[in-house]
């Protein structure tokens, strides 16, 4: 990655949920970043805004799904101004084709950006299994 | 072959056919627009951040979404009724031997300048960068501030 680059405004991406929404309100793909080492998947996400409590992962069936709900950060006795970016909460769903250890899944979320571990099963390593007599 | 077809729609004339395909085009095209996701284009000044300006009776609130930002690498400055906002935004690259699906978070510098209405108490201003949002609070001038007239 280039030192000078310029960073440019992109438009926030509004999705349509598979499942209907209960609340109203846009819903927007974060953006992220996802590579693989040889024991683990990493997952970059940028949720600006969105609390670690109000984060939810989920994986499920190889589909790994994140939710970031968002508390809106404006006072509601504040007037717009200008408003060049909508609010809403983030949404998006990954099938993964690795097999994921699920109990060693860990996700950090720091200065709205999620970071996801998701470890590779160990392989089947052969296993002796001594038979104990009785 | 204008004629022949005055002859079988005779309450049209040349224009007013042209101003009748003119019409249908402006509704295949309302209905294009109907039928894409709904994408939020607003009138944006095109340089990053994009920022959310909201006033209240005492202050102007200035917002943007800049996550992975740490609070070390934003450059905040007031000038007059200016507000200056630079930095830069870093994304670790990762060593050999990874390998990427998708790469779309981008790293970069950025810097904006931001013209407010009124007056500011430049001394006052203030901001913080919480869950990767920059809040600036602003307050306004005295002479800026609404002033309530009792009416005798």
């Amino acid at each position: 990655m280039t030192e000078s680059k310029e960073l440019q405004v992109k438009d926030k991406q509004a999705v349509a949920t598979p499942a209907e929404q209960t609340r109203p309100g846009p819903v927007f793909t974060p953006v992220v970043d996802i590579f693989e080492t040889e024991n683990e998947i990493r997952l970059l996400a940028d949720m600006p805004g969105v609390k670690p409590e109000d984060l939810n992962i989920d994986l499920r069936d190889d589909i790994l799904t994140i939710i970031g709900d968002v508390q809106p950060w404006e006072a509601a006795g504040e007037a717009d101004l200008l408003v060049e970016y909508e609010i809403g909460r983030f949404y998006r769903q990954f099938t993964l084709a690795e097999t994921i250890d699920q109990d060693r899944i860990e996700a950090k979320l720091a200065d709205g950006v999620l970071n996801l571990t998701l470890p590779k099963h160990a392989k089947a390593t052969p296993r002796k299994i001594t038979v104990a007599t009785a | 072959m204008v004629i022949s077809r005055n002859f079988f729609f005779p309450g049209w004339t040349r224009g007013s056919f042209f101003d009748e395909l003119g019409r249908m085009q402006q509704q295949m095209v309302r209905l294009s627009e109907a039928l894409q996701p709904r994408v939020f284009s607003r009138p944006t000044a095109g340089v990053f951040p994009a920022v959310n300006l909201t006033e209240d009776k005492d202050n102007y609130y200035l917002r943007a979404e800049l996550p992975g930002v740490k609070s070390d690498a934003l450059e905040i400055q007031v000038t007059g009724r200016n507000l200056s906002v630079s930095g830069e935004r870093v994304i670790d690259t990762e060593g050999d031997g990874v390998r990427y699906h998708r790469r779309e978070r981008e790293g970069g510098k950025f810097s904006r300048i931001i013209g407010l209405p009124t007056d500011i108490d430049a001394e006052k201003v203030s901001a913080k960068l919480e869950n990767g949002i920059l809040t600036i609070q602003v307050p306004k001038a005295e002479t800026a501030k609404p002033k309530q007239i009792s009416v005798k």
